[in-house]
């Protein structure tokens, strides 16, 4: 058994969720540069000037990419040969985020009850999905989620007959409905199959792979192909004011299901794709 | 693209003079507020009270700051999703609001009402706070300080850079963006 105090993962997560805010990841990045070539519209390409601008500002000064630094979400896979010592693991990582946002100058956007609710002042509590893995290490993602993109996102029981058919005409519905609401150009991620809690968890775990790494299957990876061309075309463009880049990507993640159920989920995130990541 | 330099407040001159898909430079002053702000004036309203700033001719802007960090004015600072304004949207312009700026598509209703009042829906580029903050001078907070980032602050701006969504005439910079654009249909 290796030891590890929960108040490293603590001072962990407190600097991942500064380093994600104020760092857009190279992949999105990238993504983005290439967005820019790919525009046509004027205006498209004006915006997303901006939008590179921008990270760059945050990148120097350290300061958010976005205002809404979003609810803290963090994904934990602990291998089962740690044993966590010092205190309760899920206040850590409350404490971690209480820290990070309050030291790092980012907004605190949480309110309990969620109706009438008050500010927390702190940005707890963070949603925690916590893995037990094989192995002795910690693994440790902070993927701030910002509203106006959660907002846009969707969920439906299909059924089997509905097929890859209906899967096509739900995301690009989602994705056409959410309009410029959601600060395309978006990453869309989509899961398919499991159940209903877990087909949104698919969702959103599959904006956290990397841009440009297709799905291990290929029947998947060529969904994930398909779906991002249409998307492209459905003419939304950078913030919504028309052209050819609505999505920078397209992930598609999968589980067994029911023999009777067909759940799909969408789960948009905004170009301001925050995460990051580390290993105890 | 036509690019206008506008000095707040607005006047029905000005207003006229923008069309939807036009860039917008405003220097001048502009009031923040979001959900719960929107609520209470409308709240405010609707008893026929007194809003907390004179809104004749002001522009509001849909956003919540981050917090200012040592040294700053203001954190970050994009615009958040006008939507969610839309409901109490119509009120604020018959009382004399002449400018919004978010992001976001708005209601019918408040389509109709930017005509009727000739007012202008502009939209910022949502997700470039770091960048927009960089127009934005000076702070001052207006009013409810308990409502922390969404309370009403008033910023002193210098070009603060915008797009013309909706106009006086009807026209729609998403919906024209868009179907020009398009090359699907939705199955
Ligand atoms: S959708 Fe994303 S980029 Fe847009 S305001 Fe929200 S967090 Fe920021």
């Amino acid at each position: 058994m290796r030891e590890v105090n929960v108040s490293e993962i603590s001072e962990t997560i407190a600097r991942l969720s500064q380093e994600a805010n104020y760092f857009l990841p190279e992949d999105v990045l990238a993504a983005l540069q290439s967005g820019r070539q790919a525009e046509e519209s004027a205006t498209g390409q004006a915006i997303l000037d901006e939008i590179l601008e921008n990270q760059q500002i945050a990148r120097t000064e350290q300061a958010p990419i976005c205002q809404d630094t979003g609810l803290a979400v963090v994904f934990i896979d602990i291998g089962q040969d740690v044993h966590l010592v010092g205190g309760d693991l899920r206040e850590a990582v409350n404490e971690g985020v209480r820290k990070g946002y309050t030291e790092g100058y980012l907004r605190k956007s949480v309110v309990f009850p969620p109706v009438r609710g008050k500010n927390t002042n702190d940005n707890t509590p963070a949603i925690l999905h916590l893995n037990i893995v094989p192995g002795d290490k910690i693994h440790i993602v902070v993927a701030p989620k910002g509203g106006g993109s959660e907002n846009m996102s969707a969920l439906k029981m299909m059924v089997p007959a509905d097929g890859l058919d209906g899967v096509r005409r739900f995301v690009l519905e989602t994705v056409s409905k959410g309009g410029s609401n959601p600060c395309p150009p978006v990453i869309v991620g989509v899961g398919i199959g499991g159940n209903f809690e877990h087909v949104a968890y698919l969702a959103k775990k599959a904006l956290l792979r990397p841009v440009g790494q297709y799905n291990a299957l290929p029947e998947i990876a060529d969904l994930e192909k398909e779906l991002l061309g249409k998307i492209n075309q459905l003419g939304i463009g950078p913030m919504g004011l028309g052209g050819k880049v609505t999505a920078l990507w397209c992930a598609v993640e999968v589980a067994p299901r029911h023999i009777a159920s067909f759940p799909v989920a969408v789960n948009i995130q905004c170009h301001a794709a925050r995460h990051k990541e580390a290993v105890i | 693209m036509k690019e206008h330099y506008l000095t707040t407040p607005l006047n029905d001159e000005a207003v006229a003079a923008l069309r939807a898909g036009d860039r917008v430079y405003l220097t001048g002053y502009v009031y923040t507020a979001r959900d719960s702000a929107h609520q209470r004036m409308f709240e405010l309203l609707s008893e026929g009270k007194p809003l907390p700033f004179d809104i004749v001719g002001q522009v509001i802007y849909y956003v919540g700051p981050a917090p200012a960090k040592p040294g700053r004015v203001i954190g970050s600072a994009g615009p958040t999703t006008s939507g969610r304004m839309d409901k109490f949207t119509p009120a604020l312009l018959a009382a004399g609001l002449k400018g919004m700026i978010g992001k976001g598509l708005r209601s019918r209703e408040v389509k109709e009402a930017i005509k009727t009042y000739k007012a202008v829906y502009m939209a910022a580029v949502g997700g470039a706070g770091a960048l927009i903050a960089r127009s934005i001078r000076e702070v001052e907070l207006v009013a409810w300080e308990d409502l922390g980032t969404e309370a009403v602050r008033r910023l002193r701006v210098e070009n603060f850079p915008a797009i013309v969504v909706n106009d006086i005439y009807g026209a729609d910079a998403y919906e024209e963006g868009t179907a020009k654009y398009r090359t699907i249909e939705l199955p």
